[in-house]
């Protein structure tokens, strides 16, 4: 199937304008043509689209069109205030793509466009800018989405950091999936896609404070692919989320106040990598709360387990998934870990951030 | 990973709770009530915690969170001078970041931060003294805090600062000493501590002969331990051993860290740049006779109480509170009246909720299974 939104008709193709200074300028966010020639450069030469191309103030999408793809729309919006823009795995492009994909798909929405707005401080070197825009145009062809709208401002130094962006996500939902957090039950088995913590680890290392030598890289990627084929292996999947901020441990929470159920982790079967767990023993912080970009927990019913963990390590993205733990009847609203010692402790929702700006 | 799970392991873990279940046979004072044992260091009710070791022990173990999180013990008063430090114009003011949210009077450095303080969160006091390096229009005040553990690497920065002559740089002086403090402890009325889980890091410091009052004067035993979940439930067998066999010892469990007689380098930086304060004053316990240190006056060009003028007002412990008690083990945090309610992690009166080795946090955060089970304990006798 494709998917495009309404090109308007039109004869020819604008010649699109370029920008021959190094770093962005307030006369870039004025309106004017400097405005004009920044969006082309940068955005519309890079996500390369008609809809986008003919700068209108809206894309437009034609219902049946989109109805072919299912019965109800997902729509979501995220903001990404990274820093540093580029780290090991990837740059606050790929994360502002991939994340919202993310946030369409667990949902069970077949991602298909989505919008970028750019908040750019004064200063900022034109490469970079460009750089993020092509990882986000790689990011969004790779997935199969297209950015179709879009906005830019400039603001004056200091009163944002280099570079923040947001996108908004369109996407609809099959028919006959029916996920949240509510949903889950006794008995459920709940799953990740595979080893947690990388890229709240790797943010935390390239920031540079620590002066610590790790090969960790951010596990930032678009799963809509991954959680497509586990809800054809396990269509009774009850709920599935991304463990993004405040990591595994957040989730987990929300699942199980929102059932009303207990939620029993099992902390050695949780996967992750050696390096990502010293990494945690030397800073002292917890790795079920460090952010993932690319890790998803599941909860399925007992039956569909095995399918479920089988379609994972099927797909490249979930090599490494795992039956984490299962859903109880015991503490409602309670996260409880059997810790590799032979204890328990409760896993509580974090107070504020471990660390900020991850994403 | 190597090095750690090697102290991790449950199969060790399960022989030393067979060892600890019939020593708790052999103690007298278990027929009549729990033994109560004091763990001193905050790391070690982190560790007892995030391993769920309290869930593994009997129940005629109790254990008592004790003192030992500086970022716990620090009066009102010393937070209000910090934010009034941390608002002067022209200061960058430097702090370990589990300080950041520790309630004041007015506010927290977090709130002075949001309202336009120049707080910076730093992992050392070395780095603290290269912001001042780099900001020399600037001066840069170092919030130190802790106790012997962490006054090694203050000291050697304030020498440090002294050989590049770099003078925009000072210290606000909080560090505490652990002994005079388990003193006050034992002489507080009620005192119903059986035994004690010593500090292994202040330890690899002084070593383990400032604690022998602990045995030959109060006869409590001690067993200072190491920070792994087996070193802790090793140490609660040692002083379980020692109560069943009679014995009040200062034993050293963490011996492939601690040496006897502690560490010379480290106490001589700290000897040449700090002296002891007449007293200081700790958030719950009160004001405790030579339990601090200040710089000494040949490095009172350092000293932020004497470079900038600070109010060091007294403030008093919030009256709700009940930080003290808990400190002291007369009652589990989830006794206290605001526990949970006017005091939670989020919004936390009394600075154990604030510290992941405060006491009340640790339970707020993951002592739910215990309380559950003491609860229904107690209704079960009832």
């Amino acid at each position: 199937m494709t998917k495009t939104a309404d090109a308007p008709d039109r004869p020819t193709r604008r010649r699109r304008g370029t920008v021959h200074v190094p770093t962005v300028t307030l006369a870039h966010g004025g309106g004017g043509s400097a405005m004009r020639n920044l969006v082309d450069d940068v955005f519309v030469s890079a996500f390369d689209n008609p809809a986008l191309d003919a700068l209108d103030d809206q894309a437009r999408f034609g219902l049946t069109d989109l109805g072919r793809f299912g019965d109800r729309l997902a729509f979501t919006t995220d903001s990404f205030v990274v820093d540093p823009l580029i780290f090991p795995g990837g740059d606050i492009g790929k994360l502002a793509v991939c994340g919202t994909i993310n946030d369409l798909a667990v949902g069970g929405a077949t991602p298909l466009y989505l919008s970028c707005s750019a908040i750019i401080e004064e200063g900022l070197e034109m490469d970079t800018l460009r750089a993020v825009a092509r990882s986000m145009a790689e990011a969004a062809a790779g997935a199969g989405v297209q950015i179709v709208t879009g906005d830019t401002k400039v603001v004056q130094k200091g009163t944002c950091d280099k570079l923040f962006l947001n996108t908004t996500g369109l996407g609809v939902i099959g028919a006959g999936i029916d996920l949240g957090a509510h949903r889950c039950r006794p008995g459920d088995a709940v799953l990740v896609n595979g080893l947690l913590g990388e890229h709240g680890a790797a943010i935390l290392n390239a920031r540079g404070d620590m002066a610590l030598s790790t090969e960790i890289e951010s596990d930032c990627a678009a799963l809509h692919g991954l959680i497509a084929a586990l809800l054809d292996a396990a269509p009774g999947t009850r709920f599935i989320r991304d463990a993004t901020r405040g990591g595994i441990a957040t989730v987990l929470n929300e699942a199980a106040e929102a059932s009303q159920v207990g939620i029993q982790v099992t902390e050695t079967a949780t996967p992750m990598r050696d390096d990502v767990k010293a990494f945690c023993e030397i800073l002292g912080l917890d790795p079920l709360y460090l952010a993932n970009e690319g890790k998803v927990v599941f909860v399925v019913p007992e039956p569909e387990r095995e399918a479920a963990l089988g379609a994972l390590r099927a797909h490249p993205l979930g090599r490494e998934a795992a039956v984490i733990g299962r859903v109880t009847d015991g503490m409602a609203g309670r996260v409880v870990m059997d810790t590799v010692f032979g204890g328990q402790r409760i896993v509580d929702m974090l107070v504020g951030d471990q660390l900020p700006r991850i994403c | 990973m190597k090095y750690v799970d090697e102290f991790r392991d449950p199969e060790k873990a399960r022989a030393l709770l067979r060892e600890i279940d019939r020593l708790v046979a052999r103690i007298d004072i278990c027929r009549r009530r729990p033994v109560s044992l004091m763990e001193v260091c905050g790391g070690h009710t982190h560790a007892i915690f995030k391993f769920g070791i309290e869930t593994m022990l009997p129940d005629a173990i109790e254990l008592v969170h004790g003192p030992g999180c500086p970022v716990c013990v620090l009066p009102m008063g010393r937070v209000d001078d910090c934010v009034a430090l941390a608002e002067m114009p022209g200061v960058i003011f430097t702090t370990f970041g589990d300080a950041m949210r520790v309630p004041g009077s007015r506010k927290s450095l977090m709130q002075a931060k949001g309202d336009g303080a120049d707080v910076r969160m730093v992992y050392s006091p070395l780095d603290a003294l290269a912001l001042a390096r780099k900001h020399p229009d600037h001066e840069v005040v170092f919030f130190g805090l802790g106790f012997e553990t962490t006054m090694p690497s203050t000291a050697l920065t304030i020498l440090q600062a002294e050989k590049e002559d770099i003078e925009n740089f000072s210290l606000f002086c909080n560090h505490i000493t652990i002994i005079p403090t388990i003193k006050a402890i034992l002489d507080s009325p009620g005192m119903a501590l059986d035994g004690f889980i010593g500090p292994g890091h202040v330890s690899m410091v002084i070593g383990t002969r400032p604690y022998r009052f602990i045995a030959d004067d109060y006869r409590r035993p001690m067993t200072i331990s190491g920070f792994e979940p087996l070193d802790v439930l090793q140490s609660t067998w040692m002083v379980l051993k020692q109560i069943a066999e009679g014995r009040c010892e200062i034993e050293n469990q963490y011996n492939r860290v601690v040496p006897e007689n502690g560490n010379r380098a480290a106490l001589s930086a700290v000897t040449r740049v700090f002296e002891l304060r007449e007293f200081f004053e700790w958030r719950g316990l009160g004001s405790i006779d030579h339990s601090g240190v200040r710089l000494r006056e040949s490095y009172a060009h350092y000293d932020a109480e004497k470079k900038f003028s600070v109010p060091a007002l007294r403030i008093a412990d919030p009256t709700s509170c009940q930080c003290g008690e808990v400190l002291k083990g007369a009652i589990k945090p989830w006794e206290c009246k605001v526990f949970g309610k006017a005091c939670t992690p989020e919004t936390p009166l009394g600075a154990l909720m604030v510290s992941s080795e405060g006491a009340c946090a640790a339970y707020h955060q993951f002592g739910a299974i215990r309380r559950q089970h003491d609860k229904a304990t107690r209704d079960d006798a009832a």
